[in-house]
């Protein structure tokens, strides 16, 4: 394809699609700096993370199935009651979470009111404790459950369906973990610049607590069912 | 809405000036990418010299190897090996080769060098995570290494690892107790870094792109990692469960792969239940997608090296995207073609058969259109291009074997063959290698500043070139004739007469290997010795050629990259020259 270079004309058009088209010469939605925006990022990168997290207990389920009809020997057996509980003090930290999230998102239109932002500020964090204090207790009740499960002699390796019990709950658990440190991270930041929500990793940290909500229910779920 | 001042003043990082900070645990992009290659150079190295070793088992059998008593005396008394250590070598170089190598050189190592410079950013979205990603891969290196020091050496089960055996401990064999301990903590760990940079490569795809830098102007080679990167997202989430299962299995007394009733060194294994199938089916849900995690970064490369020694456009650049998704996408709907013959039924193995025979046409798109790329071009014949050319070749001859395979009838006389080793090894061991040799060559310029030695290079490409060809091409002789892989050496009466061609393989995976020293050599000596590089020496138009060779600590000396062209405008009459760089604002029309 035998082609000429021209000087740029008056009249280029704004195609941004084509390979070897003129540009669009106005910047993208997104892509206007060359560093990113920090919280746009963060958010893509916790995306891209909790696809990988779902991706992984999606293996662990189909190990499960497969385990389960392998054999004859998989024993089925009662949940912890405290583990519905759990599951309420989880959702519960889910609402919190959010009830912080609004008080930071209003605090950049209440700056010009003295002594406001301030409030808006120091409830905001106040319900993030709060989120980590239910997250907190909820780990607790797990121990709760597994203790519960070992009083009547199912320990990790004693059948399958203890293993999976194990495994499902401690993995969760290891995760939320993960997650109480990145709400310790996010909370530094948020004290430390007054509360501005966009460079925190709020809205990241929202989006993985949020996912370990749903992950948990879905294990539950699945776990009343196939025990 | 984003204040873009205050974006510029949250710059990634500031350039260090610790030696530590600087060269060891740097953030820096580039020097993670030069860490991931030195990694992966020392790793084939390593994986070279077991092939050696083995080849030279099976060629002579009863010849002592020296010093490998040394490293191994049970293993090797008196320097020949027990078929046992063969298996324990075999296990490594494969792990080695797959894990550390291919799935480190063409991604890791050149994706973190040249995909934030190619799309115009400053570094990775994250790069904190990038040098953990790097060290953490580093870390699995060493537990893996660390197999070969344990009192029975390292695992004998492949680089598959298939249950039971990998599953029960000790009892099982040599290399299966702390060895294949080691094996398994490794991998895990090394899926946790191929996370960790997965999400990197996408996030930074998708947010730091620079103006002007739509999708459908980014390099083939960056979209190569992009989608490489996803694959490798999913893939490396199924296989960390896998080890996770596995160690549990091994340590904790559970039974996800273990049977009932297994007896192993007059023991009865105290498991039950467990289904040996379900690890091949995690581990080949992984497996298979792992081989487009090593091939599809060189496919990239070679997308994008290629036009510009055979100085027109790549054809049909749209197309070659769609088919590495369309690859990416169907890489997870054909793991059952491994497990053939594992008992699955005739109507499964078809279910599985038909999306891999599905699976080579977007493959052989993209062959034809490299091949029309280059068909009547002016080509440029330098160490890169050849290499280019070559990856076109063994890819071709190792994807060929595919189609036979991909077919159960076939494949259940053919597996387990060297029929197998010798398409593997082509169409994902070579051919991503002649990828990682073309982006040497092609980038060693930007990376140090310096040229590498072009005469040693085209010597280094044709011994390489007949060299593999001489070592793989007879294996496929050796498959139709029924000689099994995985033996230590050919006793039976029908493996005897194979035993020459065994031999001549032997000297030539000797002489191969000989000559990647002259890659060795020139890659130390042109470091330093090397003709200073100018910044755009290849003519090249994509944004690594828009910057000094090497590129400044924020790729392009606080300048902020404006994208108005693709990355394929070669063969056009501008100023003199016949390219268009990616950042020249001129108005292209077709005439």
């Amino acid at each position: 394809m035998a082609t000429t270079t021209l000087p740029p004309g008056p009249d280029t058009t704004l195609d941004d699609q084509g390979f070897g088209k003129p540009p669009e010469l106005t910047p993208r939605p997104g892509h206007a700096t060359q560093s990113g925006s920090p919280s746009q990022k963060s958010e893509t990168g916790m995306l891209v993370a909790v696809s990988a997290i779902g991706m992984s207990f999606a293996a662990f389920t189909s190990a499960m199935f497969v385990r389960q009809d392998s054999s004859t020997d998989w024993q089925h057996f009662q949940l912890p009651y405290v583990l519905y509980f759990n599951t309420l003090i989880l959702m519960a930290s889910s609402v919190t979470l959010q009830l912080s999230r609004q008080r930071f998102a209003v605090i950049p239109d209440a700056r010009h009111a003295a002594g406001s932002a301030k409030v808006l500020l120091a409830n905001g964090i106040y319900w993030l404790y709060l989120t980590a204090a239910l997250g907190l207790i909820f780990v607790l009740g797990q121990i709760l459950a597994w203790r519960s499960l070992a009083a009547h002699g199912l320990y990790l390796a004693t059948n399958p369906s203890s293993s999976f019990f194990y495994l499902f709950s401690a993995l969760h658990a290891v995760h939320l973990l993960g997650g109480m440190g990145g709400l310790f991270y996010v909370l530094r930041k948020l004290i430390r610049n007054g509360g501005v929500a966009e460079t925190s990793g709020l809205s990241a940290f929202s989006i993985y607590w949020h996912f370990m909500d749903l992950l948990w229910v879905y294990l539950l779920l699945l776990l009343a069912i196939r025990m | 809405m984003h204040d873009t001042s205050a974006a510029h003043a949250a710059h990634q990082h500031a350039a260090p000036t610790g030696f530590i900070r600087k060269h060891i645990f740097s953030l820096d992009h580039k020097v993670i990418g030069k860490q991931y290659y030195g990694l992966a150079l020392l790793a084939v190295f390593i994986g070279m010299v077991l092939s050696w070793l083995m080849r030279i088992h099976l060629g002579w059998p009863a010849w002592p190897i020296p010093l490998l008593d040394k490293l191994s005396a049970v293993g090797a008394p008196q320097g020949v090996m027990t078929p046992e250590y063969y298996l324990s070598l075999m296990t490594m170089h494969g792990t080695i080769m797959v894990f550390f190598v291919l799935t480190n050189a063409p991604f890791a190592a050149f994706g973190n060098y040249f995909l934030p410079i190619q799309i115009g950013a400053e570094d990775m979205a994250f790069p904190r995570f990038n040098m953990m990603s790097f060290w953490v891969t580093f870390t699995a290196f060493l537990v893996m290494m660390a197999a070969f020091f344990v009192s029975d050496g390292p695992p004998i089960s492949g680089w598959t690892a298939y249950a039971p055996l990998s599953a029960v401990g000790g009892d099982a064999g040599p290399g299966l107790a702390l060895g294949q301990t080691l094996w398994a903590i490794s991998i895990a760990i090394f899926c946790i870094a191929s996370l960790l940079g997965a999400l990197n490569f996408i996030a930074t795809t998708l947010d730091l792109r620079t103006k002007g830098m739509s999708l459908a102007r980014m390099p083939l080679s960056s979209w190569a990692w992009f989608v490489t990167a996803v694959i490798s997202l999913l893939a490396f989430a199924v296989l960390l469960p896998a080890c996770i299962l596995l160690i549990l299995d091994r340590v904790a007394g559970t039974s996800f792969f273990i049977p009932a009733g297994l007896i192993l060194s007059d023991k009865l294994q105290p498991h039950s239940g467990g289904s040996v199938l379900l690890w091949q089916h995690l581990f080949w849900f992984f497996g298979h997608p792992e081989v487009y995690i090593a091939i599809l970064p060189s496919i990239g490369i070679v997308c994008h090296i290629l036009p510009v020694f055979a100085r027109k456009p790549l054809l049909g650049p749209r197309a070659a995207v769609g088919c590495m998704i369309a690859t990416g996408f169907l890489s997870y709907m054909v793991w059952g073609h491994h497990m053939f013959v594992s008992g699955m039924s005739p109507f499964s193995a078809n279910l599985f058969s038909v999306p891999t025979l599905v699976i080579t046409i977007p493959m052989t798109i993209l062959t034809l259109l490299l091949i029309g790329s280059v068909y009547g071009a002016k080509m440029r014949f330098t160490a890169a291009s050849l290499f280019c050319l070559g990856f076109i070749s063994v890819f071709i001859s190792g994807g060929i074997s595919g189609f036979f395979l991909a077919q159960p009838s076939i494949d259940i006389y053919l597996h387990a063959t060297y029929f197998v080793v010798a398409h593997f090894h082509f169409v994902m061991a070579v051919a991503s290698l002649f990828g990682v040799f073309a982006g040497t060559y092609f980038w060693f310029p930007k990376m140090f500043g310096r040229m590498m030695n072009e005469g040693l290079g085209k010597l280094h490409f044709w011994l390489t070139f007949i060299g593999v060809y001489c070592i793989f091409m007879p294996m496929h002789y050796l498959g139709l004739a029924g000689n099994v892989r995985r033996y230590s050496a050919f006793v039976d009466d029908y493996l005897i007469p194979l035993i020459p061609v065994h031999k001549f393989i032997t000297i030539a995976a000797l002489l191969t290997g000989a000559a990647q020293f002259i890659f060795l050599f020139n890659l130390i000596w042109s470091r330093f010795k090397g003709p200073v590089a100018s910044e755009n020496p290849w003519e090249a138009t994509s944004l690594e050629w828009s910057t000094t060779s090497p590129p400044p600590f924020d790729n392009f000396g606080g300048r902020h990259m404006v994208v108005y062209n693709g990355p394929n405008e070669y063969g056009v009459e501008n100023n003199g020259t016949d390219f268009v760089m990616q950042t020249s604002p001129e108005k292209i029309a077709a005439s």
